[in-house]
């Protein structure tokens, strides 16, 4: 009979491999917007709105993906906005998980004090609507990079804090960690030394994934015309827009919508693909 | 005594956390820049027009002063006053409730369906190219969130194969016999067939939304738990008594698979609450996370504090629902 993670781990490969090489692409295209760019993403054009993809009659030749109702090239937004999304999962997903990881590597290998008060933390955070508390967040500390990146910093902390402290407290327990203590090791040269390489494929799995919702995030924070200034490129503003004119230019919609689609599947996807390859524990 | 310990134990921590939520939004609203009182007036309007509005509104007091005058009337079941609409939040926030949970109640059913359906096929045609399948389809239903699930469904259902409506609760002209805001339910009771057809292809995509990423959550987790409950020797020996595979798994492994499921759908129900907040934005359905989006925008911190204490107040009773019906459903916790 054929067994359930014997066919899981027959298609951890291609999924790995087109995860990355989506993600990889995006951030060539990312780095070389400046240059592959074929329009200035903030030029508009009011004589040339609404103009279809290459493939449809009236479409104007150098503008591949249509332009939008100011004529804005739809294309070369979606390359510019890749350079917010990344920057967006790469600062935000890393900050995240230093901070949440740190936090929970304290609450469950020291436990104690610290253990009561982050978890009481995690407690009243879980109680919090995180869209909600997001939108919240960046109304309050005003449009921009910094505030989109401290306001997912802020919110899902908890998702590493959670799991790495549940994980260490596992850990800890263990006879590895009481021989080092014997060696003479102290407290947090254990935690550091010991528990911590032990968590560390659990935490990497987490990144992954960490940085696929900051993806979501920062396009749900633009839908809602709270990212960084209103006319910048950004994936979720042109979504914002698009669905606004999706029966007269699906175009608008459509394409930012595959590009977040795909790289949010591709975050996540490389993310069950790590862990199904190399954490026995998330597993 | 056990069991009324624990409520006892959970009702402080909830308290305790709601205390812990107020305070946070209380404190984080008001380090704002910009004074929300100087945006509601026009322009124009002198210093001294701030200053009374402000004091009006309790706003030139200190922020311990202001959280103290809030919570006394928290307390007595006044929330203050919005300052955008000059209605009092309770009111408000109470009218747009109904819509919300009818949205997000029937996601969960949405999403219980179709998670059990996919469930239960994969179990049945186990070993087979068609579990491969459904494990795909739930790995990608799991992969992308609500907002995304929207989005494509906009796309597909209201534009491609224009079947369902795209924005809004109910068609606006027509005329409304209701006297509660739970249209879809009233709508029914009232046997307006006609009304409540309307309303649910208003809430069908939203709800769908919802519902896929909890659907493929409770499948995989159902799945698995059949799987581990297949192989045990009571199904085995009903097998030998002659029953079919059908009646074994819905009839002697799904009732003893099902209760980790039913906690984490306990669980993964506030996401979907959470969720509504930017599906009903983007189906401008006109609940409360609409009404919360529309708050920030307007910075009315009276109505943003209601909403979200009402979030957090809505997410710790059901946690605390779930833990109950954990408690006397699984008879080794009861005996503990």
């Amino acid at each position: 009979m054929l067994d359930g993670r014997g066919a899981i781990q027959h298609r951890a490969g291609p999924r790995l491999w087109l995860s990355a090489l989506w993600l990889g692409l995006l951030v060539v295209l990312a780095l070389g917007a400046p240059w592959i760019a074929p329009k200035d993403p903030l030029a508009q054009d009011l004589m040339l709105g609404r103009l279809p993809p290459f493939w449809i009659d009236g479409a104007e030749p150098g503008y591949w993906l249509g332009t939008d109702s100011l004529g804005r090239d739809v294309l070369s937004r979606i390359l510019w906005g890749a350079r917010l999304a990344l920057t967006v999962a790469l600062v935000a997903g890393t900050l995240t998980c230093l901070i949440g990881a740190t936090l929970g590597l304290m609450a469950g290998f020291l436990r104690g004090a610290s253990d009561l008060v982050i978890s009481r933390l995690v407690d009243i955070w879980m109680a919090f609507p995180p869209v909600l508390f997001s939108i919240l967040l960046v109304a309050v500390l005003g449009p921009g990079l910094f505030s989109i990146i401290a306001a997912i910093v802020l919110i899902d902390w908890t998702r590493f804090a959670r799991v790495v402290r549940a994980e260490a407290m596992t850990q800890g327990a263990m006879d590895y960690v009481a021989s080092a203590q014997v060696a003479g090791r102290g407290r947090i040269g254990t935690m550091a030394l010991e528990i911590l390489p032990n968590v560390l494929p659990t935490i990497g799995v987490l990144l992954t994934l960490e940085m696929g919702i900051a993806v979501i995030v920062e396009a749900i924070l633009s839908f809602v015309n709270l990212s960084i200034s209103t006319d910048a490129p950004t994936w979720g503003g042109m979504i914002a827009e698009g669905r606004t004119s999706v029966h007269q230019a699906w175009w608008v919609l459509v394409f930012p919508l595959l590009a977040l689609f795909l790289t949010v599947l591709s975050f996540s996807q490389l993310g069950e693909g790590l862990k199904d390859r190399f954490d026995p524990v998330l597993r | 005594m056990q069991l009324l310990q624990t409520i006892f134990l959970r009702l402080i921590t909830t308290a305790v956390t709601l205390f812990g939520v107020a305070v946070i939004v209380f404190v984080v609203i008001r380090i704002v820049p910009g004074n929300p009182i100087a945006m509601m007036l026009p322009p124009g309007a002198t210093e001294a027009d701030i200053a009374r509005l402000s004091a009006l509104y309790g706003l030139d007091k200190s922020i311990p002063e202001q959280f103290a005058i809030w919570s006394g009337g928290v307390l007595r079941g006044d929330f203050g006053t919005s300052i955008t609409t000059r209605q009092p939040v309770l009111g408000l926030v109470l009218g747009r409730l109904p819509a919300t949970l009818e949205l997000a109640i029937m996601a969960l059913v949405m999403a219980v369906l179709i998670g059990g359906v996919m469930a239960l096929t994969g179990t049945r045609l186990r070993g087979t190219r068609s579990e491969g399948a459904i494990d795909v389809a739930n790995g990608m239903a799991l992969s992308i969130p609500d907002f995304l699930w929207g989005l494509v469904l906009i796309l597909a259902f209201g534009v491609l194969l224009p079947v369902f409506h795209i924005s809004g609760r109910i068609t606006p002209s027509l005329q409304l016999p209701f006297s509660t805001n739970f249209y879809l339910f009233e709508s029914l009771v009232r046997l307006r067939f006609d009304l409540w057809a309307d309303i649910v292809s208003h809430m069908f995509l939203p709800a769908l939304a919802l519902a896929i990423p909890l659907s493929a959550v409770i499948g995989q987790l159902l799945k698995q738990s059949l799987k581990e409950t297949m192989h045990l020797d009571y199904v085995t020996l009903s097998r030998t008594k002659g029953y079919g595979e059908n009646h074994v798994i819905l009839h002697e492994a799904l009732p003893n698979a099902i209760l980790p499921t039913l906690t984490l759908i306990g669980v993964q129900f506030t996401f979907l609450i959470g969720g509504t907040v930017i599906i009903e934005r983007l189906f401008s359905y006109e609940g409360l996370g609409n009404l919360a989006i529309d708050a920030v925008i307007n910075r009315d911190l009276p109505l943003i504090q209601g909403i979200v204490i009402l979030f957090a107040a809505i997410f710790t009773v059901v946690n605390l629902v779930v833990d109950l019906l954990y408690a006397t459903l699984n008879p080794r916790l009861r005996h503990a």
